[in-house]
């Protein structure tokens, strides 16, 4: 197994004030914006841009969390992950709901996260902002807003370390070797 | 989604839910976790999600019952399962079919869970070692076990105290004939409750509760006994009542169910001997003014409704975990 560094704790800083400056570009302020981090590791992340987001524009941004575990298409292939609770404190009709999710792969957590933000309301648009593009996509979706995108194989793995669950902010890729 | 959440990706370690002596603490835990996201659901305005669609549960209830069948109908329901109820009247058992028939009947329509309840002990576990791709869940067996009960009442507390471990919990009422006391005694040991049981000598387990003094590790050697209800009920943190059914009376365990009620009913006048913010419990069907005033069971400490709705979320998180789960290789 050989393991390296895509990202150091820098390079993700960096990456996440891009991203959220994108975001207010794109969206012309932070009016009408809830960000919804995926768990795990989405979770932080979207409070990481909520922070920087209200610091640049001096003004408060809902966030949330979305677990999505009960709406996956492969459930009966593999144990589920413990489940984590949803929590999306208000009102998603007519806002603009920005996803937050660490690596983007086959796109099927989208899908998934997709369904589940239509469950609790009709969003005026769904945006998705994510860390990590790492390509073979299964479905027609494609990431809004991208910290940085990294070519790779299907046998490697991708990881993001975030401070707030490993206690350190990287992203490594670990390949078989053989 | 990286693929490094394999390591946190896990289930309870049985194919089936029988009684609570085979889940350990961390099964536990991780039903919990998952009611958690289950009580969310629940508490939104439209509540269905489409985990189970295309997953077939049945229930196969031999005794009546309302809040156990309907819950698990709802909670397989919101996880759009199709749900089938097949009750003792009207199936085929009322032509001498074998339980083992039926469910090998059921089991060949592709059922993915079979809720079964059933007035012999052992029934559901019976089941289960018949079944090939089928888990049971056990709603209540003779007078062995009620596990779903049980994971509902050990989730009550610890939403309400904060924790398990260590706190005083009282049963009182009919231990001998309760399938949910026994099912609580597994969970609350396992979750480090102090266990204090409470009822008329006939009603007490003697048998069960004799084999303890034979054995230095006998699970339940802490778990203590009390015949006078105001002792008991010192400084409880729980105090869950247990239905007295009529039938007792009738077989001769209690002179009257006045007397009884005299001694053991829960009132609010002897809630003031348990802790101030002790939680009163019942499983239901409640009779209220004999083992439950009815001031005590709808007073600011009963919790008892909303041991209701936390019944659904509970069977929501055991049937997802249950159908979805990987137990291939941890079977019985």
């Amino acid at each position: 197994m050989s393991v390296k560094k895509i990202q150091t704790d820098v390079q993700m800083k960096r990456a996440l004030a891009r991203i959220s400056h994108e975001i207010l570009e794109r969206n012309s302020g932070a009016k009408n914006l809830i960000l919804v981090g995926m768990h795990s590791r989405g979770v932080p992340l979207a409070f990481r841009i909520r922070d920087l987001i209200s610091s640049y524009e001096g003004q408060a941004v809902d966030v949330g969390s979305l677990d999505i575990g009960l709406y996956r298409d492969d459930i009966s292939d593999k144990p589920q992950a413990t489940m984590k609770p949803t929590d999306i404190p208000v009102d998603i009709n007519g806002r603009i709901v920005v996803l937050v999710d660490d690596v983007l792969y086959t796109g099927r957590s989208i899908r998934a996260a997709m369904d589940a933000i239509n469950d609790l309301g009709r969003p005026s648009q769904i945006q998705l902002a994510v860390l990590i593009d790492r390509g073979h996509r299964e479905l027609p979706i494609r990431a809004d807003f991208v910290g940085k995108n990294v070519p790779t194989s299907k046998e490697e793995d991708v990881a993001v370390k975030l401070t707030e669950v490993d206690g350190l902010d990287e992203v490594v890729i670990s390949s078989p070797t053989t | 989604m990286t693929t490094n959440d394999t390591n946190t990706k896990k289930s309870i370690r049985q194919k089936h839910i029988l009684d609570l002596d085979e889940l350990n603490r961390s099964d536990i835990e991780l039903i919990f976790e998952n009611t958690d996201s289950m009580m969310e659901v629940l508490n939104r305005g439209i509540r269905k999600v489409p985990a189970l669609r295309g997953k077939t549960i049945i229930t196969l209830f031999y005794e009546s019952s309302t809040r156990t069948r309907v819950s698990f109908e709802q909670a397989g329901k919101i996880l759009s399962a199709d749900v089938i109820n097949v009750s003792s009247d009207g199936s085929s058992s009322k032509k001498g079919e074998s339980l083992y028939n039926t469910a090998l009947t059921l089991q060949a329509m592709k059922a993915d869970a079979i809720v079964i309840r059933h007035q012999h002990s052992g029934a559901a576990c019976f089941l289960a070692q018949q079944m090939d791709s089928t888990s049971i869940i056990n709603a209540g067996d003779g007078m062995h076990a009620h596990p779903t009960q049980s994971l509902l009442d050990l989730y009550t507390i610890k939403k309400n105290l904060g924790t398990i471990s260590s706190k005083k919990v009282v049963i009182v009422g009919d231990l001998l004939y309760s399938r949910v006391a026994r099912s609580n005694l597994w969970g609350l040991t396992t979750m480090g409750a102090n266990i204090v049981l409470c009822g008329p000598n006939t009603l007490l387990p003697q048998d069960f509760l004799d084999s303890r003094i034979h054995e230095t590790n006998h699970p339940f050697r802490e778990i203590q006994i009390e015949e006078n209800i105001d002792t008991a009920l010192k400084d409880a943190d729980v105090v869950m009542a247990l239905r007295l059914q009529s039938e007792r009376q009738k077989a001769g365990h209690l002179p009257s169910l006045r007397e009884y009620s005299r001694r053991f009913g829960i009132t609010s006048e002897r809630l003031k001997i348990a802790k101030p913010d002790a939680i009163v419990m019942h499983p239901g069907p409640m009779n209220e003014g004999v083992e439950i005033e009815s001031d005590a069971a709808h007073g600011p400490q009963s919790v008892i409704e909303s041991q209701v709705t936390t019944g659904v979320a509970i069977r929501m998180a055991i049937l997802y975990d249950l159908i979805t789960g990987n137990h291939s290789e941890k079977e019985l």
